[in-house]
């Protein structure tokens, strides 16, 4: 229904299109899922489906400005697993000296967070520096956190500590007014990306160094440090989503964060930034992210198709809300 | 005559500590998921042991991450360490089979644990656990604790016919107790996949009266959404293979929780131990040996429960 609905409108305008790609898609799913279960547009569930989608969504905010800059990064999943389990460690070990408290949190958090923007610099300076492509860096790094993460949990589940995890617990269920601090957390670092995409310097350099490296570097821009920017900004994102996610169930495993990767570059392109780099749109993003979560969320609501087959109709829509803005892209 | 060939081995090992070393080669799948790592860990406790027991036994332990390395594992043994006996999970059946077929014939005792090759006969002892008892355990409590038309979830696992088997099991079980199951689908024995799916079940029944959560990874997803939603006092959530922290909430006589169905991974134990006792006592150990799955109930949940497994 929403191909029909692209068909109408691209003789109208091709620019207007291209933007209201994604949207269109969203609304179609949102529709669908009304029609299909009355307790779709329930509190209860979007709360849920907002809430699961701010992994993700963070780490695709960061993703967003790694591939307009031209660059790829496949290692944040398995990053996600690894700080998540030096994080549940680390307060393990403090809650035996320090007892159950504050403080243990505290660490445990600015620990996530220097972790994932170490692990981010290790990414860029290898890309950068080095002068390996993002797609080999990423590909390696992504192997060893996997390892390492299994190691550090001896094939096991690394789980915080009982008490602990009472007291962590509501970083993830609670909020302000009825919104989760999830959903708090995604909105925020949405609006944050928004605004550094398109009203800094540091977004235009890096959809130049996308779009054309020589001419930035000819330019003055500093292609390198922007380039290494964004893979330090995109760790220190997936050290901010561990804080998020080790409250949830307060454990990290070898399958945590199993293809959040893909699941993160999908719910970029989906948001009509450029696979190739050059252009990034850090709500479309956010749309793609949604659009995401809403198809697995409306699967497991109704009997609608065989479970066997959810991977293919994520795969469909992947396609489509693609299809839905590049037919009518300037470049055509 | 052979009597006597071992008595004199015997006597020889008692006299000079370890003269006819016997090498024991032990092939698993590396530690990537909670029930491998217990099985690493099992594997390893196990070897520990026979090597103090035994010193006059060597051991080889090689863990693998695929089928392809495997066989490259299976083939080392063979050529540089000399193994006289195999125990082997294979990683999976078709690819394995020819390999460990052509170790079998060259005379080597061959055990295979859990997943049977693609050609029958080629082992000499196969020891692995019950995928059907293991959900008919399951199913059978449903119908012993439920009342007709309840309404219960199921989560499956990875789509195998591990999970198949066990689905089918469970179903069997639970034929005209007058339980309806409301949904069923994969939670990929994944706890963060669990989640969701519960979330969302939760969201589309009104009414759930228990979950069969075929294992306790996912058991504990379910768990925590089921929490969230404040729905804990009204259904159960049945989990499988016996992690330790359920069986600790089991033996609490946690009202949510209140039983477990074992698919151990100390099964490799069972594999290794049978093994020696082959080749050491003369003992015969030929034929299937397959391990049912038996129901934790706040009464066993100690047997149940080992403090430094990873699992």
């Amino acid at each position: 229904m929403a191909h029909a609905e692209t068909k109408t409108r691209r003789r109208g305008g091709s620019i207007d299109l291209k933007v209201i790609g994604p949207i269109v898609a969203l609304i179609a799913l949102v529709l669908i899922g009304v029609a299909l279960n009355p307790n779709f547009l329930s509190y209860a569930n979007i709360t849920n489906v907002l809430a699961r989608s701010a992994f993700i969504g963070i780490i695709a905010v960061g993703m967003t400005f790694v591939i307009t800059a031209g660059g790829l990064d496949l290692s944040v999943g398995s990053m996600a697993a690894f700080v998540a389990g030096l994080a549940i460690l680390t307060m393990n070990v403090l809650t035996d000296s320090w007892g159950v408290g504050l403080p243990v949190i505290l660490v445990g958090v600015a620990l996530a967070l220097v972790a994932g923007l170490v692990a981010g610099l290790i990414n860029g300076l290898l890309i950068t520096r080095v002068g390996i492509e993002a797609f080999i860096v990423t590909l390696g790094t992504m192997g060893i956190y996997r390892s390492l993460i299994t190691w550090l949990a001896d094939g096991g589940t690394l789980s915080l500590g009982f008490e602990m995890r009472e007291l962590y617990r509501p970083v993830y269920y609670g909020g302000i007014a009825g919104i989760s601090w999830p959903i708090i957390a995604f909105a925020v670092i949405a609006i944050l990306g928004e605004v550094v995409m398109r009203h800094t310097a540091f977004g235009r350099h890096c959809a130049a160094i996308g779009s054309n490296e020589k001419v930035a570097r000819y330019s003055s821009i500093a292609v390198l440090k922007v380039r290494l920017a964004t893979y330090v900004l995109l760790g220190l994102l997936v050290g901010f989503a561990v804080v998020m996610y080790v409250p949830r169930l307060g454990s990290a495993s070898a399958s945590t964060g199993l293809l959040w990767e893909l699941e993160a570059i999908a719910a970029v392109i989906i948001g009509g930034t450029l696979l190739k780099g050059g252009f990034g749109r850090v709500w479309g993003t956010v749309v793609g992210v949604l659009i995401l979560s809403l198809i697995g969320n409306i699967l497991n609501l109704t009997d609608f198709v065989s479970p066997y087959l959810n991977g293919a109709i994520q795969g469909a829509v992947i396609i489509l809300a693609v299809v839905l803005q590049r037919k009518t892209g300037t470049d055509r | 005559m052979t009597k006597l060939f071992i008595a004199t081995t015997a006597l020889a090992t008692v006299l000079t500590g370890a003269a006819a070393a016997e090498t024991i080669g032990v092939s698993i799948p590396a530690a990537t998921h909670g029930w491998a790592g217990a099985l690493n860990y099992h594997a390893e406790r196990t070897i520990a042991r026979l090597e103090e027991a035994h010193p006059d036994l060597d051991f080889v332990l090689a863990t693998t991450p695929d089928s392809a390395t495997q066989v490259s594992d299976l083939e080392d043994m063979m050529a540089t360490r000399g193994i006289d006996a195999l125990v082997v999970l294979p990683f999976e059946s078709e690819p394995l089979t020819g390999p460990i077929k052509r170790i079998a014939d060259s005379g080597t005792w061959v055990t295979v644990v859990d997943r049977g090759l693609a050609q029958e006969g080629i082992q000499n002892l196969y020891v692995a656990g019950d995928n059907a008892s293991f959900g008919s355990t399951a199913g059978e409590y449903f119908a012993e604790n439920l009342d007709e038309g309840s309404k219960v979830v199921v989560m499956r696992g990875i789509p195998s016919t591990v999970d198949n088997e066990r689905v089918e099991g469970f179903e069997g079980a639970i034929e005209g107790s007058g339980i309806e199951v409301v949904a069923m689908d994969h939670g990929n024995w994944n706890r963060d996949t669990a989640f969701t799916l519960m979330q969302d079940w939760l969201s589309r029944f009104p009414e759930i009266d228990a979950v069969w959560a075929a294992d306790d990874d996912m058991a504990v997803g379910a768990l925590a959404a089921i929490e969230q939603a404040g729905r804990i006092d009204e259904m159960f959530v049945v989990g499988g293979a016996g992690m330790k922290e359920m069986v600790a909430r089991i033996a609490e006589g946690d009202e949510t929780v209140p039983v477990n169905v074992t698919y151990p991974p100390a099964m490799i134990s069972t594999a290794i131990e049978m093994t020696v006792l082959g080749l050491t006592s003369g003992a015969p150990m030929t034929g299937d040996f397959i391990i049912s799955s038996e129901l934790i109930t706040q009464e066993n949940a100690e047997d149940f429960y080992f403090e430094d497994s990873p699992y």
